[in-house]
């Protein structure tokens, strides 16, 4: 649903004079089903990603919640299964985008220019599983014109949680609703966050609402030069 | 859907956008967010703290026969009659049996969650006996015949103009909303049923095994008054709040206070050993303790549920949780609400009536971070799903992921989806948001976005890669 971020993660990469590949298993990492308690559904996606990413140097992963999923949970899902030990070397190889750019290559200045104010909003998963919130924000320290002004409820969920949205709505939007709020206060330009799903969930309200919120990935922000 | 279930749903439809509600209890939190910091930051480590008392809890659940019997030798020694109760029915008989024998009249009761798990007032109600419950918080719910909101704050929904009003129709002595009058209220009332009370009943935030005591901790002195004024004091206590060694009460005391209300300690902590020695002053003639079971064991032979037995009940997880601030305490439906009451409450009461509480969490793990014994508690609700899949499956979610495992394995099958849904998503636009809109769920309070007229890999293989 958003292409567009996964092309800005090429083109940063290539600009970093990496080779980028794109893999030809499933477009999803199972994590619907997953969360929903049907592992044995999950894992017959997750088998394939693993078997679809074995040439990959490195994984990066536009997501937090994806990545956490591939890098946390995957080992566990795979076990007992015949890419086990594949699955704990992909887990390994696998990578949150952020996190990928500031702890791995080291890169912090992509010479991006983002003459705004934002907000950052932390996806639960790249928080509480990744246990990282340096790396989004180092980037974007390096923005030129960019002033991050952080909000109160910057770790609070945005209500998203995957079909918990659908199956729970009302509860859904009322969480979306404090975050708009929480980043309202900011009066920032933008949220900006690692997660699709996240910032669907906030500009879906927002939109709904009539509140000028716009959001935008990361990846996103940092190849707009 | 089960009747819980549906129940749960339906209120949670009526409170989530509920903006009066969510002001009051946000207020309320964001008080309480600043003097846990506050308090919490008079830990020199705080991440040791709670590795120390996850790991002391481990260690007492997993020792649970020895410390327990350990308990009752050093609690017996001091002439307390100890009581083994396997289920709530056996603990309501045995609380019952001990009022009949005393010809007790009057009952004052102090705070106690296992009480209301057991639904303790209603059996003393239905012996014949007036119950009266003590904590300040608890009496007002109480008259207004509700249940206990919070593990900790029973009251924390109301307003002091609705506590004026309750008191107003309950009592008939209401000068104002001022809390220091309306305190004094409750507190004529309560000094008054102290003193005629014939036996008085408490919870426990922990038992020691090592000296046999009964630890309760608590800010308004009513449970020491519900403990030393009747002759009779009866405490209800699950198995799982042994801590093996009284020094374990130096971390767990500030611990508890930190996380429960953000003092650093609560204002009475008091030790409960036994009734009144000879050459005591006070203390009641008789004292019995109720070790209540009610499938905790159960919780006990899982080995990944065990360390929910540590909960302590300091209602962190629950005033940090997102859908417990949205929904409310009520919405649940059972005693113990908010992510530890979705993780237990299935296996305490029943999986396919409970489960859906699991459900309702966007696993956003806000509960396993502030945790003070460390329950990895939004673990445990995957888990419970997880459990949920093999026992009771949804077809709807069994047949829907399976379709979605089939369609996102295969490359021909996801491009005709997408294709679909393009197309799908351009004729639901007509209909978005209204009853016909079969996304519905999602399109009643939000947008969707557009769906990109170029996919990640049609752009990929366009650019000729």
């Amino acid at each position: 649903m958003y292409p567009q971020v996964a092309v800005s993660m090429v083109r940063i990469f290539e600009a970093l004079g990496h080779r980028v590949g794109c893999a030809s298993g499933p477009a999803c990492c199972g994590q619907p089903a997953f969360n929903a308690g049907y592992w044995d559904e999950s894992r017959k996606i997750a088998v394939r990603v693993v078997e679809s990413l074995r040439d990959a140097e490195a994984v990066v992963i536009g997501s937090g919640s994806c990545a956490a999923m591939m890098k946390v949970h995957y080992p566990e899902l795979c076990a007992g299964t015949e890419v086990e030990a594949e699955a704990r070397a992909l887990a390994a190889r696998c990578h949150e985008f952020s996190s990928f750019l500031v702890n791995h290559l080291g890169v912090t200045d992509l010479g991006a220019n983002f003459p705004y104010k934002v907000t950052f909003h932390d996806g639960c998963h790249g928080l509480r599983e990744l246990n990282d919130k340096r790396p989004p924000r180092e980037l974007l320290a390096r923005v030129r014109g960019l002033e991050l002004i952080e909000m109160d409820a910057a770790e609070a969920c945005c209500g998203f949680g995957g079909t918990f949205s659908a199956t729970f709505p009302a509860i859904s939007t009322a969480m979306a609703e404090e975050k708009c709020a929480s980043a309202l206060e900011t009066r920032a330009d933008y949220v900006v966050s690692c997660d699709s799903s996240c910032l669907m969930q906030i500009q879906g309200l927002a939109d709904r609402q009539k509140r000028s919120i716009r959001t935008m990935h990361l990846a996103e922000l940092l190849a707009r030069s | 859907m089960t009747a819980p279930a549906a129940r749960f749903d339906t209120d949670a439809r009526g409170v989530a956008p509920d903006l009066r509600h969510r002001s009051i209890i946000q207020t309320a939190m964001a008080k309480y967010e600043v003097v846990r910091d506050r308090s919490q930051s008079w830990f020199q480590d705080w991440e040791g703290a709670r590795d120390l008392a996850a790991r002391t809890k481990l260690e007492a659940v997993g020792r649970l026969d020895t410390y327990l019997e350990q308990l009752v030798r050093n609690l017996e020694a001091r002439g307390t009659r100890v009581h083994w109760a396997g289920d709530a029915q056996q603990a309501r008989e045995i609380i019952v049996g001990i009022l009949r024998e005393k010809n007790a009249r009057v009952v004052v009761k102090s705070k106690s969650m296992t009480s209301e798990e057991i639904r303790l007032n209603d059996a003393i109600e239905a012996a014949g006996c007036e119950v009266v419950e003590s904590d300040l918080g608890e009496f007002i719910v109480q008259l207004r015949g509700e249940a206990p909101y919070h593990l900790v704050f029973p009251a924390m929904h109301l307003t002091r103009s609705e506590i004026r009003q309750t008191f107003e129709a309950k009592l008939r002595d209401a000068p104002s909303d001022d809390p220091e009058e309306l305190t004094m209220v409750a507190r004529r009332v309560l000094r008054r049923t102290y003193l005629q009370a014939d036996v008085g009943i408490t919870g426990a935030n922990f038992a020691v095994a090592d000296t046999g005591m009964i630890s309760i901790t608590e800010n308004e002195g009513n449970a020491r008054l519900t403990a030393a004024l009747p002759r009779t004091m009866i405490t209800l206590i699950g198995i799982e709040k042994v801590l093996p060694r009284l020094e374990d009460l130096a971390l767990f005391l500030p611990m508890l206070a930190v996380m429960g209300t953000g003092q650093p300690l609560t204002c009475y902590n008091t030790m409960y050993g036994g009734p009144r020695q000879p050459g005591e002053a006070d203390g009641p003639e008789e004292y019995h303790v109720v070790l209540l079971d009610n499938r905790r064991s159960a919780l006990l032979a899982d080995a990944e549920l065990r360390e929910t037995l540590g909960c302590i009940r300091c209602g962190a997880c629950l005033n940090v949780c997102p859908v417990f601030r949205n929904v409310g305490g009520h919405t649940y439906g059972t005693v113990y609400g908010g992510p530890i009451g979705a993780v237990i409450t299935p296996h305490l009461r029943g999986f396919k009536d409970w489960v859906h509480l699991s459900y309702a969490s966007s696993l956003c793990g806000a509960c396993t971070a502030t945790c003070p014994v460390k329950i990895n508690l939004h673990r445990h609700l995957l888990e419970n799903r997880r459990a949920a899949s093999h026992r009771d499956a949804r077809w709807s979610y069994k047949i829907g992921f399976t379709i979605y495992a089939a369609v996102a394995n295969s490359p021909a099958l996801w491009k005709v989806a997408t294709r679909l849904l393009r197309i799908g998503m351009s004729v639901r636009r007509l209909v978005n948001g209204s009853v016909l809109d079969p996304m519905r769920a999602w399109t009643r309070t939000r947008d969707l976005p557009p769906i990109a007229k170029q996919s990640f890999r049609e752009w990929w293989r366009a650019q000729g890669r």
